[in-house]
């Protein structure tokens, strides 16, 4: 009886050999995913801050100043520029100097004193959707903010205090500051990887095609499933080197701890590997050139890994059948598990499912592989 | 234990409505170089591709080595050697390490690795060159490396699927010698080839087209029992080749026509008769003709033959 595993030794061997010999591949799989989260951590972020403002205020009195104070002394905008018109807003805008605007009008103060309503305007450079609605959102909170102390002011003058009928204080579990980076460093461990494993090892039954040496391999005892498993075990390897890199990364740039079990989230991301892998493997199953396989891999992995799984764009935005179609993502319930448990600390139970998801892609890609490879040979 | 190393029976094998192989039926004889010729596309390769274990057959089976290819293809697998026109070899590896490659697929490993590991870089002349890469060797050397590889595991029967294609003559000549120890070690060679002065080397031929068997016998055998009527070669004074071809083949009397080199080979019914009419065929196109012997006829003139007589004469003559 031979340990079961032995017939794989030569081939994975031989890879790793291969794979050494090969810059390209070697850079691809471990350079390329430490520069796409340096790059992407740095680039992808959706905090709104210093936001370029521009302030107009045709009161010029204390209490015009005293409220913009509170536009001045948050991190969200930087005061840029003094403006004396709307013509020098509007000429700001267009040139991209200046996104939002606050207008205080004349009599501002004095109107207030009197307790007459007063039109604070904001305008703000809609071309860029995402920065205008924060602006907006932190424009209006922190004028109601300013409006309900003067109220408050009022009522403390007479010696009252404001009864509030709703007392809003949100409390943002996980990621409290909301800082995208939490968001996005898990996620990116799953589409970096999906992305390499997928390349990579579509590349290698292609090339041992394309070379002539598979048909030597098919006739030598080897089953299928051996070459298979022989093929998949060092790009485990090495994905799982790259994976930890992009984990310390993620911990030493932009501070993205692990909550959760280390132990578990290995295994998600064993899991994710795998179903990386089988796809790659599928795929040069059914190719016969390197460049198809290529393409191929780059649009299989690339597209959904970005789009579908909710990555960067939430899936329950999504239109129903996107949604349905989400589910071929295998990212998709990667992100699930990962983000659970780097940022919430969950245990199994929590995402066992997401988890046999992943579980069923491996299996379902790598056994596809295998039956493909024997057809192959006829 | 027979002393067949290969037994095939009614072996068949469609592709939907296209048969590659049709029916066919041989025997390989233990330690014997059997040469498999055919043209491209004549069923060859799939015929070997069955015999490998490869590919299941439609109908008909084979044993190899006594393992029947469509109920015991690992057994098969392990007790055979394969090596195709494509040298197999990884051009990323060294040599020492496909060596050791090709021998860990075949579980080998330690003393018995290491001994074979010896032969085949004795035998592929590679001394001295275990660490260098594959794909900086040249074609010859890449060849035997290939051979080497292939029979590492000792195997009794190896498959040779047009293994000479792509190198030069000399590496050809060593080559065939190569096989002829593998030969004298009792090793069974099968060998597809379309190189016709190869096929003199084997022990036994056959010939392929269309899928169906069309002849199988030594080379001296086919040479003597398929031609029976006489073969004329024709010795022009002058380089007229072309035109002589022509004026000859459109002539009732010329059962076959065809050009080797300067001369022409040609089959008629009765020696002395046709040696007149060729004479004076091409006289009366202003041809003169230098001399005309009786021949042996060659390999080439037999499958020609044969090629001709299953094909129609159509097909005959653009095969000319």
């Amino acid at each position: 009886m031979t340990f079961p595993l032995r017939p794989l030794k030569p081939i994975i061997v031989k890879e790793l050999r291969q794979v050494r010999r090969d810059p390209t591949s070697l850079g691809m799989l471990l350079a390329l995913p430490a520069a796409i989260i340096i790059l992407v951590g740095y680039a992808l972020n959706f905090d709104v801050k210093h936001t370029a403002m521009v302030i107009y205020d045709q009161d010029r009195t204390p209490g015009s100043r005293a409220f913009l104070d509170k536009f001045r002394h948050t991190e969200y905008f930087d005061e840029q520029y003094d403006a004396r018109s709307y013509g020098e807003i509007e000429e700001l805008f267009l040139r991209g100097r200046a996104k939002i605007a606050v207008v205080v009008p004349a009599e501002f103060a004095s109107r207030l004193a009197a307790g007459e309503d007063v039109h604070v305007q904001i305008l703000v450079d809609g071309s860029d959707a995402n920065t205008a609605g924060q602006a907006v959102a932190t424009a209006t909170r922190l004028t109601s903010d300013y409006a309900t102390r003067l109220v408050a002011d009022a009522f403390a003058l007479r010696g009252r205090s404001l009864p509030v009928p709703i007392d809003f204080q949100p409390r943002i579990w996980y990621n409290p500051d909301l800082i995208s980076s939490k968001f996005l460093v898990p996620g990116l461990i799953g589409f970096i990887i999906v992305l390499t494993a997928v390349i990579s090892t579509s590349l290698t039954v292609v090339r041992e095609k394309e070379r002539g040496t598979m048909e030597q391999l098919m006739v030598s005892p080897l089953r299928p499933l051996e070459i298979i498993l022989g093929k998949t075990v060092p790009y485990l390897g090495i994905s799982l080197i790259a994976a930890s890199a992009i984990l310390v990364l993620g911990y030493l740039l932009f501070g993205v701890e692990v909550r959760g079990s280390i132990l578990f989230l290995y295994a998600a991301i064993t899991m994710i590997i795998l179903g990386g892998l089988g796809q790659g493997l599928l795929i040069s199953t059914v190719t016969d050139s390197q460049q198809v396989a290529f393409m191929i891999s780059v649009f299989s992995s690339l597209l959904p890994s970005f789009l579908l799984s909710g990555f960067i764009f939430p899936i329950a935005t999504m239109p129903v059948f996107l949604q349905i179609i989400s589910n071929l993502a295998v990212n998709k319930f990667f992100l699930i598990v990962v983000r659970s448990v780097m940022l919430k600390g969950v245990s199994f139970t929590a995402v066992w499912q997401p988890f046999a998801s992943m579980a069923a892609f491996a299996a379902l890609t790598l056994g596809l592989s295998a039956i493909r490879m024997r057809k192959r040979s006829v | 234990m027979t002393d067949r190393a290969i037994q095939v029976t009614g072996l068949t094998k469609r592709f939907g409505k296209f048969t590659a192989v049709d029916d066919v039926s041989f025997d390989v004889r233990r330690g014997e170089i059997f040469g498999f010729l055919g043209a491209n596309g004549a069923g060859k390769s799939t015929t070997i591709r069955m015999l490998c274990g490869l590919l299941p057959p439609s109908a008909g089976t084979a044993l190899v080595a006594g393992f029947d290819i469509r109920t015991q293809p690992e057994e098969v697998k392990r007790s055979i050697g394969y090596m195709s026109q494509r040298f197999s070899l990884y051009d990323d590896l060294t040599v020492e390490q496909n060596i050791r490659f090709y021998g860990g697929i075949y579980g080998m490993a330690g003393d018995a690795l290491a001994r074979r590991k010896d032969w085949v870089l004795a035998m592929a002349d590679l001394r001295g060159r275990e660490q260098s890469l594959t794909g900086t060797l040249s074609g010859g050397w890449k060849q035997r490396l290939a051979l080497g590889c292939a029979i590492l595991h000792e195997p009794g029967i190896v498959f040779l699927d047009e293994p000479t294609g792509g190198v030069d003559p000399v590496s050809r000549r060593n080559f065939w010698e190569l096989i002829n120890t593998l030969s004298g070690e009792g090793i069974t060679v099968l060998v597809t080839t379309h190189f016709l002065d190869e096929a003199e080397y084997c022990n036994h031929i056959i010939l392929i087209n269309a899928g169906k068997l069309i002849a199988s016998g030594s080379p001296s055998e086919l040479k003597t029992t398929h031609v029976t009527q006489p073969i004329l070669e024709v010795r022009l004074d002058g380089g007229a080749i072309v035109e002589a071809l022509e004026t000859v083949r459109a002539s009732p009397w010329a059962l076959e026509t065809s050009v080797f080199g300067t001369s022409l080979h040609v089959m008629v019914a009765d020696e002395r008769e046709g040696a007149r009419l060729i004479t004076g065929a091409l006289g009366g196109a202003g041809i003169a003709v230098r001399r005309i012997e009786r021949i042996v006829p060659s390999l080439e003139d037999v499958f020609l033959y044969l090629l001709d007589r299953q094909d129609g004469p159509a097909a005959g003559g653009a095969a000319a």
